[in-house]
């Protein structure tokens, strides 16, 4: 069974999926169309499976990267083809193969126009989605990373909204910008190490004041992805242009790219630098709360409010990662994980609409829950995971964010509250303007119900955010070596050079004394 | 026992489950008689569990699976069952039990009747997950629980703009209220190192005295986590300062008010705050400013109202007051008075409401009593269950409140700390304003001559079978629940409460409370009467006092009237300036100042850079020849003089 390179066919099956639909181009628009619906399909569907496979034999209790394939790729510069998961980036891996079957799904019916390479941009967005998080060599890495914005950017450029070159452009040139100094930083990295293998530069300490020069270098190319405010604002016009299925991609796993990051570089690379920077995260992050929320209160559009939901709810991210303490770390991941189910589902329920009406304005609606009742509760189950009622997986991820951010510094955590509050305040009354009141609306009163193709798109979702809120320990469980391996180390390097700058767990005993 | 106590939890989910998605397919009453047998077998095992083992003082634990597990942090979900669970487990579901099969009389011809049903079941299964919780973090889950199903059921007729703008205020005065609780609930963490009860309140002795540092400020550990929690208390049982939802949510269906904001989900702050009797005992301030609360609470609310006109948000108020007399005691150590008070009410004030429904189910939902009088002949049932339920209201001899309201004030009585005595005296008050508004309801709505229209009073009727007989059931809770209950609750030997509520030695206010001076003793029923004394004077012999009153005193009247205008000061306080600066923030922040600097900043830069560059490129010779001349000139005379 371990004897086939799983992790590589994961990453690559949608390539060739996404070849077979190239070759098979034919003439005829229709048959072209659905022979590339189906096989983007099943191409996905196998690659969902085959990360289940990588699930099933996950050995949780090792920090070890695992399923590692290596080999040379350009000898002469010591950079090779190196890739391996471990805790931390095996559920992002299972997130994605997830979410883009749902994405094909969702795009079955509704796009009608270039519908071959609509698909062939799905399914190299996930190899390299996937590569992405899989990749163990810096420049495997920065490719595959790079890489995803450029089928993002066509498919919000060609499949989007009125406003979509404007949105592209500027969703484009702001994550690019912030890359290019994390170009930097990994060459600076390259010609230290004298390999562009990650495990080995996980390994290898930097200099204090290098250190912070870096941490700066990966923070402008993380913070712009996640993003933390200031950098925000690509985010709610790309949501706003983008399909339906761009969206769900968009804040299910893009964002998640720069919370890996943090997590996977910043936080073991530069403890120093992660320690001194602190404050400044901790600074960033509650503004990205309370102000995303507030600013979400007064949105028009459903996609523009949930894209600024989407804001804040990483900002419980960036808090948990920079707490750097296990339950602020698991937390961060479960959030990242759970807000990629909850944001994906939440935008799957405006396309629902956005596919009848063909509007995303609130005031356009009202009053659908006397026929779509359905849809009504689906839609409900998911604003209130969004708002981490107990018992949804958000709750788990906000919990443990709180749990660990708490131990480090109970301003931010207590500021931090504030965003449940307005969380559920934005939430609940764009739910009431939507399917609440009286259907008037004459274009409303023949409205149907979600089919059967839509029920079948939301289970998954539904079923993953309930499971991982009342039991999320596999989730859990999947993660806990691998991040307690980047505590320990973040938290040796203040043993070896006596104490460091901020240790949370001395502040911990400092606080307490009888 | 394991296995009943699952059963009893579990149940009322199943009836939710089964109802929430079949119900709607097949009719014939399926939800309703599902849900009811569901949550009658419920009920049944919850009394049983309540004789085999509270009476017997039995407790036991019962892990079911781990919820989380991060590192050294570690919650389980699981079943606790001491006296005080099980009290409640049988309160909770007896009260719900008669709320499910009166709703299947009241809300007869409703179209959405099996969600209504399921809404109903999935409560009880939150609510039962929450008193017997055996750590914070699943009390959490039933407490948020709770309020989701308020939420749901105020908001259940959702063409309302009324009920859907009370359904998400009741949310959100609630999750100010939460955030308290998660926040007490985190420095008990940090403290501890577990969230379980029983580890806690055995760890306490080492941890009563350390201090931490809250938002700058170094506090005694104890005092400010109990304090945090007790906000989530003020939020759920709607004290003070949060308690604007809750008259608000009486656009709910009444069985709702009477189950969700009268008996039990309002009552789980003063659960929570016996629950943690142990913390307590070392936060002496905390204590106090649980009894502040709770004393103001009652006093105000009680005089609101005295002026209201809506029959439901008359008893709405006096749930507020009430659970202000339930907080007085239990902030004094008299935490098994609450938990007396808190059972007698369930009875009273779930019969009360029901009652209330039955009135306005026969006067063709009206629920203005200025609008009523006179119909006590066509309703006699009613008429009698709501004067039982008044008399145990206002604390009369033998009723049920008499016993509890009795224990509380002689608790205030005797406590030594100095917020004792206001209680009493402010107690006191309240217990007149009670009589009161309770006879002022009462001889307006029944007495009198008819005030509603002929259409009105020609379609008058007594309600139903399955209407009546919760109601007598509730009555008979109202009669007797304080006599039966009184030693084993509060008698001066009880061992009842076990391990279940710790007082320290120096506060065992209950035993002194059995040898407190007779006036003391029978003061709360002198005011009782007094109180009710000047309901008859002021509605039946000099009619014109209320009018002259309310225009002698105009402004305190209006006061009154308006609720104190907490909603209004709300309104201006918080919700215009958040929505206002979420204005500002995104129109001045993100499209002025971070898109106009950021990336619109540099695009226009760089046009504009372009712009200027372009003009040197004009594609005459002579221009270009002319600036060659220039820059030749300059590197000559740089090279010569430099």
């Amino acid at each position: 069974m371990a004897t086939l390179p799983f992790l590589s066919m994961t990453i690559f099956l949608p390539l060739v999926g996404a070849l077979a639909i190239f070759l098979n181009w034919s003439q005829q628009d229709s048959t072209q169309a659905n022979n590339a619906r189906w096989v983007a399909l099943w191409t996905s569907l196998v690659t969902l499976g085959l990360t289940l496979i990588l699930w099933g034999n996950f050995d949780a209790a090792s920090s070890n990267f695992q399923f590692e394939d290596k080999f040379q790729w350009m000898p002469f510069l010591n950079i090779s083809y190196h890739v391996g998961v471990d805790g931390i980036s095996l559920p992002f891996v299972i997130l994605s193969a997830l979410l883009i079957p749902i994405c094909i799904l969702t795009s079955w019916t509704s796009i009608q126009y270039r519908v071959a390479e609509y698909m062939i941009a799905f399914l190299v967005l996930e190899t390299l989605l996937v590569g992405m998080f899989a990749a163990l060599d810096f420049v495997l890495f920065y490719v595959f990373f790079e890489g995803v914005l450029i089928p993002m950017f066509l498919i919000i450029g060609m499949w989007g909204g009125p406003d979509r070159v404007y949105a592209a452009f500027k969703f484009f040139l702001y994550t690019l910008l912030g890359s290019v100094l994390s170009l930097l930083a990994i060459l600076y990295i390259y010609f230290e190490v004298g390999s562009s293998d990650i495990p080995l530069a996980l390994t290898t300490p930097f200099d204090p004041k290098i250190q912070m020069w870096l941490w700066i270098a990966f923070f402008s190319s993380f913070a712009v992805k996640i993003p933390m405010w200031p950098f925000h604002t690509w985010l709610p016009d790309a949501h706003v242009e983008a399909p339906t299925a761009g969206s769900v991609i968009l804040a299910g796993i893009l964002l998640k790219m720069g919370g890996y990051g943090f997590i996977r570089f910043s936080l073991p690379m530069f403890p120093e630098a992660c320690a001194y920077f602190t404050p400044l995260i901790f600074t960033l992050s509650v503004i990205a709360i309370i102000y995303t929320s507030l600013v979400a209160l007064v949105q028009k559009d459903m996609k523009k409010l949930i894209a600024y939901s989407s804001v804040a709810h990483m900002g419980f991210v960036t808090l948990g990662i920079f707490a750097a303490d296990a339950q602020g770390v698991q937390g961060a991941i479960t959030q990242m994980v759970s807000h990629g189910l909850i944001s994906a589902a939440l935008f799957l329920c405006v396309g629902v609409v956005y596919d009848r009406i063909h509007s995303r304005k609130i005031a356009d609606y009202g009053g659908l829950v006397h026929n779509m009742p359905r849809y009504a509760t689906v839609f409900m189950f998911f604003i209130l995971a969004s708002v981490g009622l107990p018992g949804t997986s958000g709750f788990v991820g906000e919990f443990l964010v709180l749990l660990g951010t708490y131990q480090v510094s109970t301003w931010a955590t207590t500021l931090a509250t504030t965003g449940m509050i307005l969380g559920a305040a934005y939430a609940l009354w764009l739910y009431r303007r939507i399917i609440f009141g009286a259907l008037a609306k004459p274009n409303l009163k023949s409205i149907t119900d979600l089919n059967w193709q839509e029920d079948l798109i939301f289970a998954p979702l539904v079923g993953g955010v309930l499971i991982f809120g009342v039991y999320p320990m596999p989730l859990l469980t999947m993660m806990e070596a691998s991040v307690a391996n980047v505590i320990d180390q973040y938290n040796l390097s203040f043993e070896s050079d006596g104490g460091g700058l901020i240790d949370p767990r001395k502040f911990l005993e400092m606080a307490f004394h009888e | 026992m394991n296995i009943l106590a699952i059963l009893t939890i579990f149940l009322p989910l199943t009836g939710f489950l089964l109802a929430g998605t079949l119900g709607e397919k097949l009719k014939n009453n399926f939800s309703q008689i599902l849900t009811c047998t569901l949550m009658g077998l419920s009920t049944v095992f919850a009394i049983y569990l309540f004789i085999e083992m509270g009476l017997k003082e039995k407790t036991l634990l019962i892990p079911l699976f781990t919820w989380m597990h991060v590192e050294f942090f570690s919650i389980n979900w699981g079943i606790q069952l001491d006296s005080l669970s099980l009290v409640m487990m049988a309160v909770v579901t007896l009260v719900s039990f008669m709320v499910h099969v009166y709703s299947v009389g009241y809300m007869k011809n409703d179209r959405g009747i099996s969600r209504f049903m399921a809404y109903l079941s999935l409560f009880s299964f939150f609510m039962l997950t929450l008193v017997t919780a055996p750590n914070f973090l699943q009390m959490f889950f039933g407490w948020e629980g709770v309020g989701l199903c308020s939420y749901l059921l105020i908001g259940y007729w959702y063409d309302r703009e009324g009920a859907n703008a009370a359904a998400i205020k009741a949310f959100l005065v609630n999750r100010i209220g939460d955030v308290g609780f998660l926040l007490g609930t985190l420095t008990l963490f940090v403290l501890f190192g577990t969230l379980d009860f029983i580890d806690i309140f055995e760890l306490i002795d080492e941890h009563q005295s350390d201090t931490f540092t809250f938002l700058g400020i170094q506090y005694h550990v104890l005092t400010l986590a109990t304090f945090l929690l007790f906000i989530g208390a003020m939020g759920k049982s709607a004290q003070i300062g949060l308690h604007t939802w809750l008259p608000d949510a009486m656009e709910g269906p009444t069985p709702v008010s009477a189950l969700i904001h009268a008996a039990t989900m309002v009552t789980a702050g003063v659960f929570m705050v016996v629950r943690i009797s142990p913390l307590l005992e070392y936060a002496s301030l905390t204590r106090e400013f649980i009894t502040l609360i709770g004393t103001i609470t009652a006093l105000f609310t009680a005089t609101i109202a005295c002026v209201q006109n809506d029959i439901k948000r008359i008893i709405a108020y006096s749930t507020c007051s009430q659970l202000g007399y339930m907080f007085m005691a239990a902030g004094l150590s008299g935490y098994s008075a609450s938990m007396f008070h808190l059972t007698t009410h369930a009875f009273f004030k779930a019969l009360l409401f029901l009652g209330a429904g039955s009135i306005i189910h026969a006067m063709s939902d009206e629920q203005n009593i200025q609008k009523m009088g006179g119909i006590w002949r066509y309703v006699p049932v009613t008429y009698v269950v709501m004067w039982i339920g008044s008399l145990a209201l206002a604390g009369i001899p033998f009723f049920a409140g008499f016993y509890s309201k009795d224990m509380i004030l002689e608790v205030d009585w005797v406590s030594y700390l100095p917020v004792g005595k206001l209680a009493f005296v402010c107690g006191l008050a309240t217990a007149i304003l009670t009589a009161f508004y309770s006879w002022r309801l009462l001889l307006l709505t029944f007495h009198g001559k008819p005030r509603a229209n002929e259409a009105v009073m020609g379609h008058i009727h007594e309600a139903p079978l399955v209407m009546l007989f919760p109601l007598l059931i509730l009555a008979m809770g109202s009669l007797f629940s304080g006599s039966l209950l009184y030693d084993l609750f509060v008698g001066e030997d009880t061992t009842f409460w076990g391990s279940a509520i710790f007082v320290l030695p120096g506060d065992e206010v209950i035993q002194s409370a059995h040898y407190v001076e007779n006036w003391v003793e029978w003061s709360p029923t002198i005011a009782a009467f007094l109180g009710i004394g000047l309901a008859y004077l002021m509605y039946t012999f000099a009619k014109n006092w209320p009018q002259t009153l309310s225009t002698t005193f105009r402004g305190i009247y209006a006061l009154f009237y308006h609720k104190w205008y907490f909603d209004e000061v709300y309104e201006w306080l918080f919700v215009k300036p958040a929505l206002k600066l979420g204005k500002i923030l995104w129109e001045e922040g993100d499209q002025e100042a971070i898109d106009g600097l950021g990336p619109n900043g540099f695009a226009a830069l760089s046009i504009a850079t372009g712009k200027i560059l372009c003009r040197f490129q004009t594609g005459y010779i002579y221009h270009y020849a002319l600036t060659m001349i220039i820059g030749l000139i300059f590197m000559l005379s740089w090279y010569f003089w430099v």
